[in-house]
């Protein structure tokens, strides 16, 4: 284990590297179509082969594991700092304040967020571009993925509104926001990093689920989501084992992500 | 013994010339991809509950799958009169269902009723709703029958292929029967199990009885990739409407068995969205009316590759409404649009379209730039519109694509307008124009492009809404050809839906299943199901 998780999270690093310069690495732009050679083999051109409509795969996986990669944390940040701030006051504040943050926790985490997705994606304006909607599909993931990881926050914050300190810094007349700034909210630091950590792999499997059903990122732009489409006809897959490579990263790069939370701050 | 020995070579190869003799017995099987919704084949609506009808149903009149021509089934022969709104049917004698129970013209008569029968809303009794006023079926002797209808009724004839007669008389109601086959076994979820005919009337040509098959097992089996995995091991012998991808899959494993039959009734098209209310923007409604724009459009796109890159070449470009698989109806004088990116902004610019660097600019200096939406999850209409983005990218022009859930883009197709272009798909299923009535008339709901014209909006679409009342009201099927065609030329000229590809259609059949003849018209590969049978007829054995 304390080999591993340096080793996930080099590889980690490297992969958020290479594709920071996916667009000097790529040998072909990801929407171009070569018409002439689609489902090639891998090839020196095309080095993973290409998909259905004579898109570069090599060329795809980099911008899409870009768009999936970037995106997913930034979803999780967002997720996680709604989550502190709903998690920690209620846990913090306690009382009604925190059954209802609770409940609306609960609620949260009952609601079937995936029709609800479907609604928002069908509601937006249809004029959007490809970036737009992709910003706006993780927004979403972002907006509705707080609540899990607000019971995490809430449960640590509970546990340390009786700590000696929290109570040594009342008794010195502290003020209630002063507390939780500086008492509270630096001690959830490791719950809220793990959170953070626990909930990219979870945007990314989430997006490729809306990607396999179509409803992910809009064409042309690639994502891990809509490559993984590319993988129902195994008949094509057979023939050119490349198809496999966005799998494999997200396999890869969804365990590295795991490896590298620390064990002790993962809810049990 | 040279001699011995060539006669014996010349037997052999005569043996193998013949055609082998059909043999009896056996259970074919193939899947049903939906539930039956009913076994009443007055109120069939659905695809599963069409199949067993064609399987059990008695019919008088059949279209000839093969060669589109009416023949006589249970009816010996029959007389259109009052350009359609007669018809007179002369009855087989001495038929009877399968429970026994005799066969005669009050059945026909009773089904007539039923059919029309306003409670029951049959969807096959509709097509015969040609104006208000009661449908009477008269029978006037055991073998006679005549059907009135208040108004003409256009191909009326065709539509009887639709109409398996019921027993009026039976205790079994429904499930006494004049087809090949009757429903012997019904376990819901899991399989129907059809078993032949004792009293089914035709014979082979050696006298012998049709149907040659013991059994018809029907799986109910939703998920396409096992359907194709039982194909391979043999333990179904028919896939129907195979997608292009699958047939590729098919056919490096089984060449032999894969079947594709050319051209289907089936189409692809997108349109503009031309409605006046539409909650767009004023100059994008002004593009969408345009005849020149719609054209330009239309040759932007690069149906020939669409067909090779999309469907693997099992496609071929569209023409208009009508297919050339409908050998009578199609317009044999209209050609697919051809692709020219150059011709195409030469239409443009006649229309003071301008392109600035990449980027294609109408009169007033609007960017050419649209969505196009389809429904999600249909990979072929994801990579066609994917395929015209680029296209379109080549005259400066900029599409979004948007996939939607299906009920999201009808609500949007058909209720708030809120679309600028949308691809989606015709399935076929009638031959005749009169099943298109809805689709043409300005003033339907279905008349997608601008529904539910209180009075036609350009002069193109009254003369469409002309065209299709006159090949309606006469039974002459050459005038009516004409007036038709009229119809494909104007739609051909002015691209209200712009025609994308016809898909082929293809099919599986196992080598052991023999006599076997697919086309395009459904049920594609077992029209001719009395006269298929099984190579090595035991229970199951496929391949």
């Amino acid at each position: 284990m304390k080999v591993l998780r340096p080793t996930a999270a080099a590889f980690l690093v490297a992969v958020f590297i290479v594709l920071l310069f996916a667009g000097i690495l790529a040998p072909a732009p990801y929407a171009k179509q070569f018409r002439e050679s689609p489902n090639a083999l891998p090839s020196r051109i095309h080095l993973l082969g290409t998909d259905e409509l004579g898109r570069d795969l090599f060329s795809r996986l980099l911008y899409g594991s870009r768009v999936s990669l970037l995106l997913a944390p930034a979803a999780s940040l967002l997720a996680t700092l709604i989550a502190a701030l709903v998690g920690g006051i209620a846990g913090y504040v306690g009382g009604g304040l925190e059954r209802i943050a609770l409940a609306s926790m609960d609620l949260s985490m009952s609601m079937p967020w995936l029709f609800l997705l479907l609604t928002v994606r069908a509601v937006l304006p249809l004029n959007l571009a490809p970036v737009a909607s992709l910003l706006i599909t993780f927004a979403l993931l972002g907006f509705f993925g707080w609540a899990a990881a607000a019971r995490v926050i809430c449960a640590g914050a509970r546990s340390l509104r009786n700590s000696d300190f929290v109570l040594q810094a009342k008794a010195c007349g502290c003020s209630s926001l002063r507390i939780l700034l500086r008492q509270v909210l630096p001690n959830l630091g490791p719950v809220l990093y793990a959170q953070f950590l626990i909930s990219i792999p979870v945007f990314i499997l989430t997006e490729a689920n809306l990607g396999i059903l179509g409803l992910g990122v809009s064409e042309p732009l690639p994502s891990w989501g809509g490559l993984l489409r590319g993988l129902e006809n195994w008949g094509i897959v057979q023939a050119n084992p490349g198809r496999l490579a966005p799998l494999l990263l997200l396999f890869v790069v969804v365990s590295c992500f795991q490896l590298v939370v620390p064990q002790e701050d993962i809810p049990s | 013994m040279r001699g011995y020995r060539l006669a014996s070579l010349a037997a052999v190869v005569l043996l193998i010339a013949l055609p082998a003799k059909p043999q009896s017995g056996g259970e074919l099987r193939f899947v049903l991809r939906s539930e039956p919704k009913t076994f009443d084949p007055i109120l069939v609506d659905d695809e599963a509950s069409e199949t067993i009808r064609y399987l059990t149903g008695g019919v008088l009149i059949r279209v000839n799958r093969k060669t589109q021509a009416l023949e006589p089934e249970l009816a010996e022969s029959w007389k259109v009169s009052e350009g359609g709104k007669k018809i007179k049917f002369r009855i087989r004698e001495g038929l009877s269902f399968s429970d026994g129970t005799p066969f005669g013209a009050e059945d026909v008569a009773f089904t007539m009723q039923k059919l029309m029968d306003p409670d029951l809303h049959s969807p096959t009794g509709d097509s015969f709703r040609s104006s208000q006023g009661p449908v009477r079926a008269t029978a006037s002797s055991v073998r006679d029958v005549t059907v009135e209808f208040p108004a003409p009724v256009a191909g009326v004839e065709r539509l009887f292929d639709q109409v398996a007669i019921v027993s009026a008389h039976s205790p079994k109601k429904d499930s006494a029967v004049l087809g090949p086959f009757a429903v012997a076994e019904y376990k819901p979820g899991s399989y129907i199990l059809l078993k032949r005919n004792p009293n089914y009337w035709k014979k082979d040509v050696q006298g012998r009885k049709l149907p040659y098959l013991d059994s018809i097992r029907l799986d109910i089996q939703q998920n396409r990739d096992l359907e194709l995995l039982r194909f391979k091991r043999g333990e179904i012998q028919l896939i129907n409407n195979l997608d292009a991808a699958y047939f590729e899959s098919l056919a490096k494993a089984a060449p032999a068995a894969v079947h594709d039959i050319g051209p289907s009734l089936d189409s692809e098209q997108i349109w503009f969205n031309q409605v006046p209310t539409a909650p767009i923007p004023d100059y994008k409604k002004k593009w969408f009316r345009s005849t020149a724009f719609r054209t330009a459009i239309s040759e932007a796109i690069n149906r020939d590759d669409l067909c090779r890159v999309v469907f693997s070449g099992h496609a071929r470009p569209a023409v208009g409404p009508v297919s050339p698989a409908n050998l009578f109806w199609f317009n044999k004088s209209l050609e697919p649009h051809p692709h020219d990116s150059q011709s195409a902004l030469r239409r443009l610019q006649q229309e003071q379209f301008r392109l600035d660097g990449q980027v294609l600019k109408d009169a007033d200096g609007h960017p050419v730039e649209f969505s196009v939406v389809t429904n999600a999850g249909n990979k072929y209409r994801e990579q066609m519109v994917t395929m015209i983005q680029q296209d379109l990218e080549q005259i400066g022009i900029k599409l979004n694509i948007v996939t939607l859930d299906f009920p999201s883009l009808i609500e949007r197709v058909s209720r708030t307008f809120d679309y600028e272009l949308c691809l989606l798909g015709l399935i076929n299923v009638d031959l005749d124009p009169n099943a298109q009535m809805s689709v043409w008339l300005s003033s339907s709901s279905n008349h997608q492009w601008n529904p539910e014209q209180k009075s036609p909006a350009t002069w193109w679409e009254a003369e469409i809404d002309g065209l299709m009342h006159a090949q309606a009201s006469t039974n002459d099927q050459n005038q009516r050809k004409r007036y038709f065609d009229q119809v494909q030329k104007i739609v051909w000229d002015q691209q209200p839906f712009i025609y994308l590809v016809n898909k082929n259609a293809l099919a599986a059949i196992s080598p052991a299943l023999a006599n076997t003849a697919p086309v395009v018209l459904r049920p594609q590969t077992f029209w001719n199901v009395e006269t298929l049978y099984l190579s090595n007829p035991r229970p199951g054995a496929g391949q």
